[in-house]
């Protein structure tokens, strides 16, 4: 279908979409860490005004969720031969553990499958260990949901969101 | 925390760091209470709309559900969610978001939940959930 080598409009879409314009992603601190064509792998940093329960420390579900949620978005932009809005039709989790409190949260998404009008992506939720997850989720999510246009992204944000990629590779290599 | 008929589920709300960073918090009438999660800029998941990111309205639902569960049930430790199933069913606007939830079932352990979310109109929620909950705070599963 699509070349399994991600471009770099890919990225800057992901970046670009990602942290300057979805503010909840960033008031989440939410990082994207790595990519590849249908699949996406981002961070969110322990934070205390994330807890869930003051008692323990831990992160509240709902973090994991909007992580997931994005996460998911991200991997359904990366698996598209073009830019298009989408929308969350439905997203369904799975607790396992509660997260460990101090540690960063990762999410791994891989948007499986793609046809005209739905795509289907599924997620974990882990610290350091995708075997060991958090969380588990699958979704769905509606292609050409509206008829707003896709958001801008210049040739500088392409060019800085390329190098942040490659960056990352390099780090995890 | 244990007496069910006089708990105040605000301050048991707002004792969560995570519900009030996305501005929830529980109005209680008598025997029913309505969550409600005041807008504000940084719960905006996609801006062109503008409409708010899918993340807090799952986390809102959620919240909602555990409110209605602490009010309702009680007991020392709150509810974990076990598995939430999020119905997106219209683009949620940037006003004020409310919510209810009702206990479909109560087993000893688990509880099954489902919350609804709305905006200016009841009759036309913009999403919908269903979870369950272990209700005793419990060794192996479940998060939050």
């Amino acid at each position: 279908m699509v070349s399994d080598v991600i471009t770099e409009e890919h990225i800057a879409l992901m970046k670009d979409v990602l942290i300057q314009h979805v503010p909840h992603a960033r008031a989440l601190g939410m990082n994207v860490v790595n990519a590849k064509r249908g699949e996406a792998w981002l961070s969110v940093p322990y934070r205390e005004e994330l807890i869930g329960n003051p008692q323990t420390g831990v992160i509240h579900g709902g973090v994991i969720t909007s992580l997931l949620d994005n996460a998911c978005g991200i991997a359904v932009q990366l698996a598209l031969p073009e830019r298009m809005s989408i929308a969350t039709l439905d997203l369904r989790l799975d607790y396992m553990k509660p997260a460990t409190p101090k540690l960063d949260l990762m999410a791994h998404t891989h948007c499986y499958k793609v046809t005209t009008n739905i795509a289907f992506v599924r997620g974990t939720a882990y610290h350091t260990d995708e075997d060991d997850p958090i969380a588990t989720c699958v979704g769905t999510f509606m292609l050409a949901a509206n008829r707003a246009t896709p958001m801008p992204i210049s040739p500088e944000a392409a060019e800085e969101a390329a190098k942040f990629l490659q960056k990352n590779k390099e780090g995890k290599a | 925390m244990s007496e069910k008929a006089a708990r105040d589920i605000n301050s048991l709300m707002q004792a969560i760091p995570y519900a009030r960073f996305l501005g929830i918090t529980v109005d209680q009438r008598g025997n029913e209470i309505t969550t409600v999660m005041r807008f504000s800029e940084r719960l905006i998941g996609n801006p062109v709309l503008p409409a708010l990111h899918g993340g807090t309205i799952g986390a809102f639902l959620e919240t909602t559900a555990i409110a209605q569960l602490a009010f309702e049930i009680g007991g020392d430790a709150l509810p974990k969610p076990i598995g939430l199933t999020i119905d997106y069913l219209r683009s949620g606007r940037p006003v004020d978001t409310y919510g209810r939830a009702v206990i479909t079932k109560q087993g000893r352990r688990v509880a099954t939940v489902h919350a609804e979310a709305w905006q200016d109109d009841r009759s036309r929620p913009i999403a919908a959930a269903h979870g369950h909950f272990l209700l005793k705070a419990a060794e192996e599963t479940a998060g939050s």
